[in-house]
């Protein structure tokens, strides 16, 4: 190990300066930033589309944008924010993290770590170029359901093949991931001490693994099917177009989870230092975790129940739906009872956090209304279901990164971030979102369908609120932009260990951190241990 | 050391990573294999001409059949059933008649999708001679009257006492055409 650690070392003592660091760059802090950037990169031009989308419905009637575009409009939304904002945003977290949370010198695979990231580039220059191509780009929904989505015209192997990039930089991730906590831990290091952070990212980067794949697959039978003569889902030719639907939320399922877990881990790492309590219920924390992500495999159709299923299977995949609320209950139980008469103090990455452990929950209890079979007849492809899955993503997946990058941006850059404005970014952020999204629940009730440019005239005045409120969703993300490039360039010192209240290995390394971490690995202890 | 336990973990994973896409292409096959065991997707009963005779009708009860004719998307194609509903007695050979015309100017093959409703209901509707069994070819202005025979197994559970038979033209398109020349349908039986 040690004699490792020396030669990684002698390899890194000169580097390459200017654009070459970055491109060559095997670091597992370099990649990281560069993950981050992406992410942010991408969380403006998936934002931007959500402004054309909020900016359309507005009114009723087509203002602005032509319905094909409108609809390639929602469909590369979600794409960009799926793939290019949640994903590369917390790989990026656990490049930079895991290896300082387990006492590493580095990634265990760094050449791989090179390649996952800078395929991602190709990927988004394939999907995004698409949107200029004769015909537009894709146009059929993120799920990509066969027959419509072979209408497509020129976008559409671009699109698959972007999906199968992305796959292979997921997948390649998750390898890493798993090779470093698995190999590269410090001594006393054990799994029941790691932090909770490092606990999701292991078991996402199984499901990753398990999922995508089949993702891979079910895109390519599309590209068969349209170019080459299959018929898997061709009607005419003795295939099925539901089996793409159960092939993909096969995938599409534990993926939702892929995108969550991770935000569960930076809130877990976050709440106990500003309650100065360690986390209440460590092992069920990671046994509710890992229970989530198994019982994940198992409840696919619920996505799917107006397909025309038998009673059996509807029973089935409802009460296996509500059975993941148990450790999910779990989960936000142990939050509540960590932040319960503890000594709270609410410093930015504080106010995020708990505010991921609301609103996440609200989309929590949408998602059961959504779980109740007979319900769901009514609910399906409404406005209520884009109601839901924004609170569990942009409140919780993304407010928990939001609160993760203030949480951890003293340790990355060395400077303070500037408090007040954070504190601006994050109450303008939580008034607007509510206001953007919660009407859309209303909306949903009352009948308004997903994925439409117009509607009808009794929807107005919900939209009209939801769309100022996405206005300034949108706008206040700037704030975090300005405060992120300031902390960078320069502020007050900061302290090793940044937070008072802070507890774990990355917290003894200085601020900023050296470029190799744990050139000696250091000596994990009970006392050191888990936060 | 470490560096081959890194390398040994990476090939295992990748290892996992490959059969999952296999995986993804086995769920073709296994959902197939669920639905006709199951009756899922309103897939009926494999009984032969053969087998169908043999069975000893049940004159004590009687099940409506009722039929159902779509078409898919643009194709030219007016397709119907000859009677809207026939009672039957479980056991009894029966055969009904849909017709299908081609109102555009040019050739087109068509292939039928047969779906059976309610699902635990459709194993026990078995088609010994169908037009859905082959694809029908229409010249221009051709109209084709199509048999379908069928027999309802009497042990179809007591609480069914109506069956619906859906069927769903598509037009087939150039490369999935069978080699059969066009107006050589022979309904196997």
């Amino acid at each position: 190990m040690s004699q490792a650690v020396a030669h990684g070392h002698d390899d890194h003592s000169h580097l390459p300066a200017g654009w070459k660091r970055w491109l060559f760059t095997t670091n597992h802090k370099d990649i990281g930033t560069l993950y981050l950037s992406f992410a942010l990169i991408m969380f403006f031009i998936g934002g931007a589309m959500a402004m054309i989308i909020r900016l359309e419905l507005l009114e009723p009637g087509v203002q602005y944008v032509d319905p094909t575009f409108f609809n390639s409009m929602t469909t590369m939304h979600a794409l960009v924010m799926i793939f290019g904002v949640v994903m590369p945003g917390t790989v990026g977290f656990a490049n930079w993290l895991i290896p300082m949370m387990i006492g590493s010198p580095d990634m265990a695979l760094p050449r791989m770590n090179n390649w996952s990231f800078w395929i991602l580039p190709f990927a988004f220059t394939l999907l995004l170029g698409s949107l200029f191509l004769p015909g537009g780009g894709p146009a059929g929904g993120w799920t990509m359901y066969p027959p419509l989505m072979l209408q497509t015209g020129f976008a559409l192997p671009f699109v698959i093949f972007a999906v199968h990039f992305l796959g292979a930089s997921s997948i390649m991730g998750s390898i890493n991931i798993i090779a470093t906590i698995f190999n590269m831990r410090a001594p006393g290091m054990t799994f029941m001490r790691l932090p909770l952070f490092v606990w999701t990212w292991l078991i996402t980067s199984f499901l990753l693994i398990a999922t995508i794949p089949v993702l891979a697959g079910a895109v390519t039978m599309l590209l068969t099917d349209k170019y080459f003569g299959t018929s898997f889902f061709n009607a005419a030719g003795g295939g099925d177009p539901v089996l793409f639907q159960h092939v993909f939320w096969f995938f599409g399922h534990p993926e939702v989870y892929i995108l969550i877990l991770p935000s569960f881990g930076i809130v877990s790492q976050i709440l106990p230092t500003f309650s100065r309590k360690p986390l209440f219920g460590y092992e069920s924390m990671v046994y509710a975790t890992a229970s989530i992500a198994f019982l994940s495999f198992f409840v696919w159709a619920h996505h799917m129940f107006t397909v025309g299923m038998p009673l059996a299977g509807e029973l089935f995949f409802m009460y296996a739906t509500m059975s993941i609320a148990v450790p999910t209950g779990v989960k936000v139980f142990n939050w509540v009872a960590t932040m319960w008469r503890g000594s709270m103090t609410f410093e930015t990455p504080m106010l995020w956090a708990i505010s991921f452990v609301v609103l996440f929950t609200i989309g929590g209890f949408s998602g059961l209304m959504l779980g109740i079979t007979p319900a769901d007849f009514q609910y399906h492809d409404t406005y209520f279901v884009v109601a839901h899955f924004h609170y569990v993503l942009v409140t919780g997946a993304v407010f928990g990164m939001i609160g993760g990058v203030y949480y951890w941006l003293p340790k990355w850059t060395g400077h303070m971030y500037d408090e007040t404005l954070g504190k601006i970014h994050f109450w303008v952020s939580v008034i607007s979102v509510n206001l953007l999204f919660f009407p859309q629940h209303f909306l949903g009730l009352a009948g308004m369908p997903r994925r439409i440019p117009d509607y009808a005239v009794q929807f107005t005045e919900w939209n009209q609120i939801s769309s100022i409120g996405g206005f300034v969703f949108g706008a206040s993300q700037l704030i975090f932009l300005y405060l992120i490039i300031r902390c960078i360039r320069g502020g007050a010192k900061a302290t090793d260990q940044v937070w008072e209240g802070a507890h774990g290995l990355e917290w003894t390394l200085p601020s900023p951190p050296p470029y190799h971490s744990f050139t000696t690995p250091p000596q994990v202890t009970d006392a050191v241990a888990h936060s | 050391m470490n560096l081959d336990a890194n390398r040994k973990t990476a090939l295992k994973l990748a290892g996992c990573a490959l059969a999952m896409f296999g995986f993804g292409y086995a769920l073709v096959p296994i959902y197939d294999a669920f639905c006709d065991i199951t009756g899922l997707n309103g897939r009926t009963g494999e009984l032969s001409a053969a087998e169908a005779a043999a069975i000893k009708p049940d004159p004590g009860r009687t099940v409506t059949v009722e039929f159902d004719t779509n078409v898919n998307g643009q194709l030219p194609w007016a397709f119907r059933p000859l009677q809207r509903s026939v009672q039957v007695n479980p056991g009894e050979v029966t055969l009904v008649l849909f017709v299908a015309q081609n109102d555009s100017g040019r050739m087109v093959v068509g292939q039928a999708v047969p779906s059976v409703a309610p699902a635990k209901a459709s194993p026990y509707f078995n088609k010994t001679e169908c037009f859905c069994f082959t694809q029908q070819t229409l010249a221009p202005g051709e109209r084709r009257e199509m048999p379908v025979r069928f027999v309802v197994d009497p042990q179809i559970p007591r609480d069914v006492s109506t069956l619906t038979l859906s069927y769903t033209f598509f037009e087939v398109p150039e490369n999935l055409r069978d080699s059969v020349p066009a107006g050589n349908n022979k309904q196997s039986s």
